[in-house]
C-alpha cells in the first residue's frame, strides 16, 4: 500500500544535484533589476526625496516614488475587503509618512543589481521624525484617518464569564508575553515581473504559497482578466507562512514590467528580509482562570495586546482572531472570553508564521494550567486530565471561530494520548531522575505541553488527473510546494488509489496556466485538501479505466484490479491483462470504447469539499538543564508526540515535526526582533537574529500516532505542518520552571540567558 | 547586499603591498575576508581600493624559537589550531581557537586579520594581550614593533597606520607545565562572546601562584587585561577562595552592553568565566607540573 509508506521524495534529484531552479536562478533577456529604498526612521513625515544623483548614474533606467504609482491602492486583504480596516493597509510605496524602518519609500530600476544598489544609496530621503510607539500594551497613538492606532478589538467567547469569576473558589491570573520572531527561509523572497506584450499576458515568476489567490488579487489590482495574469512557482526554499504573500515588491515588479517594457527582477537580501518580510508572534496576554477546589476550570478570561507592527497586511487580523478562537485547546472551558486588542506600532508589520496563534496561545494556556496546578498544590498532569475534553464528547463543537469557521473538533482522545506519551517517554523515571539530580545540586527539570492543532482549511480543492498513452500519470494541482514534500505525498495518494508506482506520477503545482483553481500550501491544508481531491480524482480515473478494460477483457469491473499500472484479473494475475497506458490510448478521441457522452482520454477531475477543518493534537515533553551561573538553557531531551489521524508518509511527517520543533526552539530561546528606543531594529543580520544551529538542536524523539483518523475526509488525514512548533515555548518554559523549582517563573519568550539570569538573581 | 564599487589590487610581496597602500586613497587590506566581505556587502564600509595580501607567501607560517612563538599575520586560524607544535608549547591556542567562528571561517580567517579588525568579542586579540605579544608592522618608514597593549587603541581601532600592514605576531611562551584555561559564554556556538576569559598560571611548589595573566573579551570596548585580578592572585594559594576574590574584580570592568547582554550581565558572566578558566588552569598546572 503506497499511502502510509515512508518512500523517498520524488522531488529530491534536482535539489541534491544542483539542478534545482529557484527564482534567483531565473533570468530573462533584457531584464532590469529593482532595488528598494527603505525608510531608515521608524516614524516620520516625508519632506522630500531627491533622486537626481541616482538617475544620473549610468545604467539607471528609472526611479519611482509614491507619486509615480499614485494609481495603485494600498495592498488589499487576501480574503477580500474589510472596509473598517482599510485605512490600516500598507501603501505600495510610503506616501506622506513612513511608519517603520524598512518601509519602501522609493524603487530604482537599473541594468544590474550592483548599479541598482549603488543608485539606491544615492537617493536622499528627508524625513521629519515623529514620536514612535513600540509597545502595544501602551496607550494607543493617533493614526491619520482612524480613531487611534488600535486598529480593532476582537472579542470571542461564550457564557457569563463575569458571573463565574464573581463566585469562583480560586482565581489564577498571569501576565505573559511572547516575543517578536518570524519564519526565516533559507531562500529569501524574490519576484520577476514579465509582460508578454505580444499576447497581453502579465506574468509573475517566483510565486509561492498561494499562487492562485495572488493571481486573483493582482488581476483585480491591475484590472486584468484572469487569463491575462499568470503566476509561476519554481523551487521554493522554505515558506513558513511569510513567503508567498503579496508584498509591495511583487506589485512593483509587475507594474514596472508593463511600464518599462522589460522584465524586472527583484531578489530580497537577508537584511531586507529581516526588516521587510512579515514578522509575527508578538503578544502580551493578561489571562485569568476561575477554578474550583479540584483544579477544574470554570471560566477563562484573556485580554491580550497584539503588536501588529506598522500596517495590516494581506492577512488582515487573522492571527489575533485565531489566537482568540483556538486558545482553549484540549480543555473543557465552561465560560470563555478573549479580547484581542490589535494595535499598530512602528515596527515591521506582522502576519502568519508557522503555527500562527497556536504557538502563542499554547504558551499562554499551558502556563495557566501549570499555574492552576501550582496554586492548588496539584500535579500538572492531573489538572490537565481533569479538564480535558473526552473522546466520548467528539465531535466537540465550540462557539468560537478560527479562519472564518466555527470550531468543531472532529476526533481525538486527548487523555489517551497523554497517557501513552508519558508512559513511552518514561515520565515517572524522568521526574525521579531530575529530582535526584536537583538534590545533588544540578538545575534540571521537566515540563509538558498539550495542544490541539488545526489543519486542512477548506472549503474546496480540485485536481486534474490524466494517464498518458505511455502509462505516465500527471496530477495537475493548484497546490504549492514550499519544500515540504508535496509532490511525493500527492503522488503517493494518486498511486495508491489508481494502482501505479508513485514514481510514475508527475505532480504539477504552482502554475496558474495549468489549472483554474488552487488553494496553495498554507494552514497545513495541502495533504488534507489537495490529497483528498487527488484520492477522489484517482478513484474516478480508476473506475473509467476498469470500465473500459472490462469491455475489452469481457469481465465486469469488479473482477479486475490495477497492479503497478496494469489491469489484471483478480485471482488470475497471469491471465489476460492490459496496461493503463493502452487503455489511455484506446480511449482517445473518436474511440468506440467511449460511453455516449463520455469525454475522451483517461482523465478526470477530482473535487473535495468540506464544511470544517480537522483538528490533530499532540503533546510535548522537555527536559532541560539550566546553567545557573550564565542563565543558559541546555535541552537534554525532547519528545514531540502527535496524532495526525493518518500519515501518508511518516518519514515526511517526522521531518515536518523536527523542522518545526527547531523553529519553536528558536522562538523559545534565541530568536527575537528587538528595537532601540527610537524604533531602530536591532536584529537585521544573522549575527543578531539568532537561529538555532545544529549545535543547539537536540535529537527529537518523535512519537507519531494514528489513533484518531479524521471522519471528515476519505483517508482520515489531519495535517502535520505545524505540530512540531506549537508546544515548544510552553514545554520549555515549564521545564525551566521545574529546573529552578520556581513554578511560574517564566512569563516571557524567548527565555534569553540574560532574562533567566535576572530571574535567578531576583530569587536569591 | 552587493558591495559598493571598489578597485581590486593584488600584492605578491610585502614591499608591493606597502607601495600600494602608500599610493592608493582610502585603501583597505583584504586578508581572510571573513569580516571585511560581510561588512562590504552590508555597505558598512566604502573603501575605494582593496589590496589583497593573500598571495604573499612570507606572511604565513608558524615557528617556535628561543621561547617565542612567531606566527605570520596571514596564517589561517585553522592552521594555528591544528599545529602540533603550537599545541605542545602553548596549549591554550587550540582550546581558544575552537571558539573562533566555525571551522569553515577559520579555514580562511587569519590571525592578523582578527587582530586588525579588533572586534571587542574576538578571542585572538585577547590571546595576544594575554601573552604580551609583540606585533610587527611594516610600512614605508620601515618596520616597527608594537606591544599588544599599545596596539589596541580603542574600540575597533589599532595603532596600525593606513599605509602599514601587520606582518608578524610574536608570543613569548610560558614555561613548560604552565596552567591555562579558556572559558567563553556565547548565545550559540561560534557567536560573538558575551564574555570570554583566558588565563595562564604558574605556581611554586606549595601551590602559591607566582605568575598569572588574565584577559577578557566581549565585555569592554576592546579585549582587556584584568591586572587587578592578576595582582590579587599573586602569592595566594590557587583555589576557590582566591579565584572568587579575583572574580570580584570583574565588577570594575568598563563594560558595554548590546542586544545579547547588558553591561551588568556581561560582567556577571565574565566573573563566572574567570572562575572556570582559573579552575581549569589550576587543574592543568597540577597535572602538568
Amino acid at each position: 500500500m503506497t499511502v502510509g509508506a515512508s518512500v523517498t521524495r520524488i522531488e529530491d534529484p534536482p535539489l541534491v544535484t544542483g539542478a534545482a531552479r529557484f527564482v534567483a536562478d531565473l533570468n530573462f533577456a533584457r531584464q532590469l533589476h529593482m532595488r528598494v529604498v527603505r525608510a531608515q526612521q521608524a516614524h516620520g513625515k516625508i519632506v522630500s526625496i531627491d533622486a537626481a544623483e541616482a538617475l544620473a548614474l549610468p545604467g539607471v533606467v528609472a526611479v519611482w516614488t509614491a507619486a509615480d504609482i499614485s494609481e495603485l491602492p494600498p495592498i488589499d486583504f487576501r480574503e477580500g475587503p474589510i472596509p473598517e480596516l482599510a485605512v490600516f493597509r500598507q501603501p505600495v510605496l510610503a506616501k506622506e509618512r513612513v511608519r517603520y524602518v524598512g518601509e519602501p519609500v522609493a524603487v530604482v530600476f537599473a541594468d544590474s543589481d550592483y548599479v541598482a544598489e549603488d543608485a539606491a544609496d544615492l537617493i536622499l530621503v528627508e524625513i521629519d521624525e515623529l514620536p514612535v510607539l513600540l509597545d502595544a500594551a501602551a496607550a494607543p497613538a493617533a493614526f491619520p484617518g482612524a480613531a487611534s492606532s488600535e486598529a480593532t478589538v476582537i472579542t470571542q467567547g461564550y457564557g457569563d464569564v463575569d458571573a463565574v469569576f464573581a463566585t469562583a473558589p480560586h482565581i489564577v491570573a498571569l501576565d505573559l508575553s511572547v516575543g517578536r520572531h518570524t519564519g526565516v527561509p533559507l531562500e529569501t523572497r524574490g519576484a520577476i515581473g514579465v509582460y508578454d506584450a505580444a499576447r497581453d499576458v502579465l506574468q509573475l515568476h517566483g510565486a509561492a504559497k498561494v499562487p492562485h489567490k495572488n493571481r486573483e488579487a493582482l488581476a483585480r489590482l491591475f484590472g486584468r482578466s484572469l487569463q491575462a495574469m499568470h503566476l509561476f512557482e519554481y523551487h521554493v526554499g522554505g515558506g513558513f507562512g511569510v513567503r508567498g504573500e503579496i508584498y509591495p515588491e511583487d506589485i512593483l515588479v509587475c507594474l514596472a514590467a508593463m511600464r518599462l517594457g522589460r522584465p524586472v527582477k527583484w531578489i530580497e537580501d537577508r537584511r531586507e528580509h529581516l526588516m521587510a518580510t512579515n514578522h509575527s508572534r508578538q503578544q502580551r496576554h493578561q489571562i485569568r482562570a476561575a477554578v474550583d477546589g479540584e483544579g477544574r476550570i470554570l471560566a477563562m478570561d484573556d485580554n491580550f495586546f497584539h503588536d501588529q507592527g506598522a500596517y495590516l497586511r494581506t492577512h488582515g487580523v487573522r492571527v489575533p482572531h485565531m489566537t482568540a478562537g483556538i486558545l482553549p485547546g484540549p480543555y473543557r472551558i465552561p465560560a470563555y472570553r478573549a479580547t484581542a486588542r490589535v494595535r499598530l506600532t512602528n515596527k515591521t508589520p506582522c502576519a502568519t508564521y508557522r503555527g500562527p496563534g497556536r504557538y502563542e496561545s499554547t504558551f499562554v494556556r499551558e502556563r495557566l494550567i501549570d499555574a492552576v496546578a501550582m496554586q492548588l498544590g496539584l500535579d500538572p498532569v492531573e489538572v490537565r486530565r481533569r479538564n480535558m475534553i473526552t473522546s466520548a464528547e467528539m465531535p466537540y463543537d465550540r462557539p468560537l471561530q478560527a479562519l472564518g469557521e466555527e470550531i468543531s473538533y472532529d476526533s481525538g482522545d486527548y487523555a489517551g494520548l497523554m497517557d501513552k506519551v508519558l508512559a513511552k517517554a518514561g515520565w515517572p523515571a524522568m521526574k525521579a531522575e531530575t529530582a535526584r539530580r536537583r538534590a545533588a545540586g544540578e538545575m534540571v527539570g521537566v515540563g509538558i505541553a498539550m495542544f490541539v492543532e488545526k489543519a486542512g482549511l477548506g472549503p474546496t480543492d480540485g485536481v486534474k488527473i490524466a494517464v498518458e498513452p505511455g502509462g505516465h500519470v500527471e496530477v495537475i494541482t493548484g497546490g504549492a510546494s514550499v519544500g515540504q514534500g508535496f509532490e511525493t505525498v500527492i503522488a503517493q495518494i494518486c498511486a495508491g488509489a489508481l494502482g501505479v508506482d508513485y514514481q510514475k506520477v508527475r505532480v504539477v503545482h504552482g502554475q496558474t496556466n495549468r489549472i483554474e483553481h488552487g488553494i496553495g500550501a498554507h494552514a497545513s491544508r495541502a495533504t488534507v485538501m489537495t490529497g483528498s481531491a487527488t484520492h477522489v480524482g484517482a478513484l474516478k480515473v480508476r473506475a473509467k479505466a476498469l470500465a473500459a478494460a472490462a469491455k475489452l477483457l469481457q469481465k465486469t469491473p469488479d473482477e479486475l484490479d490495477i497492479v503497478a499500472g496494469v489491469i489484471v484479473q483478480r485471482g488470475n494475475p497471469a491471465g489476460p491483462s492490459i496496461s493503463l497506458g493502452d487503455i489511455a490510448k484506446r480511449l482517445g478521441p473518436g474511440s468506440k470504447l467511449l460511453e455516449p457522452g463520455q469525454n475522451p482520454g483517461l482523465a478526470e477531475e477530482g473535487w473535495f469539499n468540506v464544511d470544517h477543518q480537522v483538528y490533530p493534537y499532540g503533546m510535548h515533553i522537555a527536559q532541560v538543564r539550566v546553567d545557573g551561573a550564565t542563565g543558559g538553557v541546555h535541552i537534554e531531551r525532547y519528545v514531540a508526540a502527535f496524532d495526525i489521524g493518518r500519515a501518508v508518509n511518516p518519514m515526511l511527517v517526522e521531518g515536518q515535526i523536527v523542522g518545526s520543533f527547531t523553529q519553536g526552539l528558536g522562538g523559545a530561546l534565541l530568536e527575537e526582533f528587538r528595537y532601540s528606543e527610537t524604533g531602530e531594529p536591532l536584529a537585521v543580520t544573522f549575527a543578531d537574529y539568532l537561529l538555532p544551529s545544529l549545535h543547539d538542536v537536540p535529537q527529537v524523539e518523535v512519537q507519531l500516532y494514528e489513533d484518531a483518523p479524521s471522519p471528515r475526509n476519505p483517508l482520515g488525514i489531519k495535517g502535520g505542518g505545524e505540530s512540531g512548533i506549537t508546544g515548544v515555548g510552553a514545554a520549555l518554559a515549564a521545564a525551566v520552571d521545574d529546573a529552578l523549582q520556581r513554578p511560574g517563573a517564566i512569563t516571557e519568550l524567548p527565555i534569553t540567558p540574560q532574562r533567566l539570569k535576572d530571574i535567578l538573581n531576583a530569587a536569591t | 547586499m552587493k558591495p559598493p564599487p571598489f578597485a581590486y589590487h593584488s600584492a605578491t610581496s610585502i614591499p608591493e603591498a606597502i607601495q600600494l597602500l602608500s599610493k592608493l586613497e582610502n585603501a583597505k587590506l583584504l586578508a581572510g575576508g571573513q569580516s571585511l566581505m560581510a561588512m562590504l556587502n552590508l555597505r558598512y564600509l566604502h573603501p575605494e581600493n582593496l589590496v589583497d595580501i593573500n598571495r604573499i607567501p612570507e606572511l604565513s607560517g608558524i615557528t617556535i624559537d628561543q621561547g617565542r612563538l612567531r606566527i605570520g599575520a596571514m596564517t589561517r586560524q585553522q592552521a594555528i589550531k591544528a599545529s602540533a607544535e603550537v599545541k605542545a608549547a602553548a596549549p591554550i591556542f587550540a582550546e581558544t581557537l575552537a571558539y573562533v567562528g566555525h571551522r569553515q571561517t577559520r579555514n580562511r580567517g587569519t590571525i592578523g586579520g582578527s587582530l586588525c579588525h579588533l572586534d571587542p568579542a574576538a578571542e585572538l586579540p585577547a590571546l595576544a594581550l594575554l601573552h604580551d605579544a609583540m606585533v610587527t608592522v611594516a610600512g614605508p618608514r620601515g618596520e616597527r614593533k608594537i606591544e599588544m597593549a599599545a596596539f589596541i587603541v580603542d574600540y575597533m581601532t589599532t595603532a596600525v597606520q593606513a599605509d602599514e600592514l601587520v606582518t608578524l605576531i610574536e608570543f613569548p611562551l610560558w614555561r613548560a607545565g604552565h596552567g591555562y584555561g579558556f572559558a567563553e559564554f556565547a548565545r550559540r556556538h561560534g557567536d560573538f562572546a558575551i564574555a570570554a576569559v583566558a588565563c595562564l598560571m604558574e605556581s611554586d611548589s606549595e601551590g602559591r601562584m607566582t605568575r598569572v595573566a588574565i584577559s577578557v573579551a566581549g565585555v569592554a570596548a576592546t579585549a582587556i587585561r584584568l591586572t587587578a585580578a592578576e595582582a590579587a592572585l599573586i602569592g595566594k594559594v590557587a583555589g576557590p577562595e582566591a579565584f572568587a576574590a579575583a572574580a570580584a574584580c570583574c565588577a570594575d570592568i568598563a563594560a558595554v552592553g548590546d542586544v545579547h547582554g547588558s553591561a551588568e550581565y556581561r560582567k556577571k558572566v565574565a566573573a563566572v568565566m574567570l572562575r572556570r578558566a582559573l579552575t581549569d588552569a589550576q587543574s592543568r598546572m597540577a597535572k602538568n607540573g
